[in-house]
């Protein structure tokens, strides 16, 4: 129980930000195949694996995943794993058909966790003593820890398709990700270098920079980050002054504060000083789905392609 | 600030014997012109100092009419930076001049709107406000803030004012921090049980300086404004109920009702601070205290230099958190209590422990 100090209050919330950052997801719907069938690889099993948290052992086949991030269970899923989890926690709202339960993979709880008899556990973060719990009670568990490039989405996906027994999808998956992310860089091309962002994480101007994951994608269709300058402020997650957003005046303000906080291109127009920004009048005001935005699944495509059109809309204007 | 004139003609006739009437006047009258200059120094820097370098010659020609300011430049100072200075002063006054008020009035100078449960109270009301989905609605989230504020100071002092309590001043300290200590757990349960709503409710503690506009100084201000001039109308008051119950009867003071009035202006200074800036220590309990130790005034000079220093006071913490990691911002509290600290330890010193 912490007291209401606003000392205490401020350090709390900026460690909480960093975390919301990586780990934050609520709610969503869109499209990607939902996982079912069979594993069409024929996996060798007692089966070793190096992950993020050591070498893992499973002496079968997983047919009773626990996915405690929202990121892994749309990765199970978008490879066919779908059906091999049996409970996902509060936040793995996608795909629909995802067997959401009340675990939750902020403060986890291993008892509630092994209820689920699971033979493999799949997680992103370990506040506290989740592994060390989960190898008393002899559970597998895998880590897949936020990414911070594409190739670690890609190399997540190939892990998880190896462990389930998928690899042959994993690998298409990967492929079909790294061929859409490439077609939306050709398209862009050159209209990205000279476009300036500003990236929202929330309604008090909470950023990201460069150094961040969603910083690294964008970064590939050449776009330039005005949260850059405040490198140096933060762990990659500084609070941008509203005066300095106001005179960067960015190319596109990308919200990914539509869900949580509410925001849209309406509510940013209203902003003491906001009407005259370049982004305002010029329709650069892109509304983002805040769950795809903080996750590193499958569908951080979409949003690249999201923002790719974004930034060929304001070619022309933008010079 | 539009009650420094008041102050300017306080007369001490009538009051507890000084050594020199004349010399209390002209003591207070030297004070209230340092607090204003002061105070007119710190607005003056919080208009050049920003994010955004901003040539104060342009500045000064845009507020005489003319300049040569740009369009966005004029936005700039105009919408953002302006309101911001203003709103940082009227928190800064709010919060210390309620300080100085729960100090005077519990006769306890580690009253403060923190220690007595009053933000807690504040916090936990803004919290529920904001939980239920209503806190976009008019005046929701400040009205629920002063309830929980006055719910919160309510709740100590009739918890330290029972016969078996002793009524004694360490009572109501004891009473406060249990209050504040039960309200702040009742905030965390509301609040974990509302996870989606986590970060509304941190940005809502860490304040909303940054974002502030207009708006937010409109809604603050004619609240801190009747806070401030009831308790300027009542610094005679305080300074009776500094006294003590006893002493204070005598005196012909009506303490239950007299102190019910400042405890509540007291706590609507409070939560309209909370309201619009969210949860800013150290400055209530500070400003009345080094403007006490400083001066050697009584609470009657007290009320009214703690506005003035108070709103100096934070106006120039909120310049250092917005320049320090420029152009990111430093959450506010962090200032507050990093320049507040070191700066009560020096005062302190320097006036040789004399309260």
């Amino acid at each position: 129980m912490h007291r209401f100090r606003p000392l205490r209050g401020s350090l709390l919330a900026v460690a909480f930000f960093a975390a919301f950052a990586v780990a934050c997801a609520s709610s969503s719907t869109s499209t990607v195949s939902a996982g079912g069938g069979t594993p069409t690889t024929a996996a060798a099993y007692p089966m070793t694996v190096d992950a993020a948290n050591g070498k893992v052992t499973l002496v079968a086949m997983p047919t009773h995943i626990v996915s405690m991030s929202p990121t892994a269970t749309e990765m199970l899923f978008a490879i066919g794993a779908g059906d091999q989890v049996v409970a996902a926690d509060s936040y793995s709202d996608y795909p629909a058909d995802a067997p959401t339960t009340k675990l939750s993979a902020y403060e986890p709880n291993a008892e509630a966790i092994a209820n689920y008899q699971p033979d493999l556990v799949v997680y992103a973060s370990d506040p506290g003593d989740l592994q060390s719990s989960l190898d008393k009670l002899k559970i597998p568990a895998i880590s897949e820890p936020a990414a911070t490039t594409l190739d670690d989405v890609y190399t997540q996906i190939e892990q998880l398709g190896e462990v389930t027994g998928h690899s042959d999808e994993a690998a298409a998956q990967v492929s079909a990700l790294e061929s859409k992310v490439q077609s939306v860089v050709d398209e862009v091309g050159d209209a990205g270098k000279g476009t300036t962002y500003y990236y929202e994480l929330d309604d008090t101007y909470y950023s990201v920079t460069s150094d961040t994951f969603i910083g690294a994608v964008l970064g590939e269709l050449g776009l330039k980050n005005i949260a850059d300058q405040a490198k140096g402020a933060s762990s990659g997650y500084p609070q941008l002054s509203a005066e300095y957003i106001v005179q960067a005046d960015p190319d596109l303000i990308l919200l990914a504060d539509t869900k949580c906080c509410g925001q849209d291109a309406e509510k940013v127009a209203k902003r003491p000083g906001w009407s005259d920004l370049s982004a305002v009048k010029n329709g650069g005001v892109v509304e983002l789905d805040d769950d795809v935005a903080s996750r590193w699944g499958p569908r951080i495509a979409d949003l690249l392609q999201q923002v790719g059109d974004a930034v060929q809309a304001q070619a022309p204007s933008s010079g | 600030m539009k009650h420094a004139s008041r102050l300017e003609g306080t007369h001490l006739v009538g009051g507890p014997s000084r050594p020199s009437a004349a010399r209390a006047r002209r003591r207070a009258a030297r004070w209230t012109l340092i607090g204003l200059v002061t105070l007119f120094v710190a607005v003056v820097i919080g208009l050049f100092a920003g994010a955004v370098r901003i040539s104060p010659l342009g500045i000064i020609g845009w507020m005489l009419g003319g300049g040569s300011l740009t369009e966005q430049q004029k936005a700039i100072v105009a919408e953002l930076r302006l309101p911001r200075v203003l709103l940082a002063g009227l928190v800064g006054a709010a919060l210390s001049v309620s300080g100085c008020a729960y100090q005077a009035a519990f006769r306890n100078p580690l009253a403060d709107p923190y220690l007595l449960g009053s933000a807690a109270g504040a916090g936990l009301g803004a919290t529920i406000v904001i939980v239920l989905g209503v806190a976009d609605a008019p005046l929701a989230l400040p009205a629920a803030a002063f309830l929980g504020a006055l719910g919160g100071v309510g709740l100590a002092y009739a918890m330290a004012s029972t016969k078996a309590a002793g009524r004694t001043s360490t009572s109501l300290l004891l009473g406060g921090v249990a209050v504040a200590s039960f309200l702040t757990a009742l905030q965390t349960y509301v609040q974990q049980r509302n996870t989606d709503d986590l970060r509304a409710v941190y940005a809502f503690i860490l304040g909303r300086l940054g974002t502030s506009g207009w708006h937010e100084v409109w809604l603050a201000l004619p609240w801190v404004a009747l806070a401030c001039a009831v308790l300027l109308a009542s610094r005679r008051l305080l300074e009776v109920l500094s006294l003590g119950d006893l002493e204070a009867a005598s005196l012909g003071a009506h303490v239950a009702r007299d102190r019910a009035i400042v405890v509540i202006a007291a706590s609507l200074a409070t939560a309209a601070a909370v309201a619009v800036a969210g949860l800013i220590g150290f400055v209530g309990l500070i400003v009345p205290h080094a403007v006490r130790m400083a001066t050697g005034a009584s609470n009657r000079l007290v009320v009214g230099l703690s506005i003035l220093f108070g709103a100096a006071f934070l106006i120039l913490c909120d310049v250092l958190a917005r320049t320090v990691v420029a152009p990111g911002e430093l959450p506010i509290g962090v200032i507050t209590a990093l320049i507040g600290a070191p700066f009560f330890a020096l005062v302190l010193r320097r006036s040789g422990g004399a309260r």
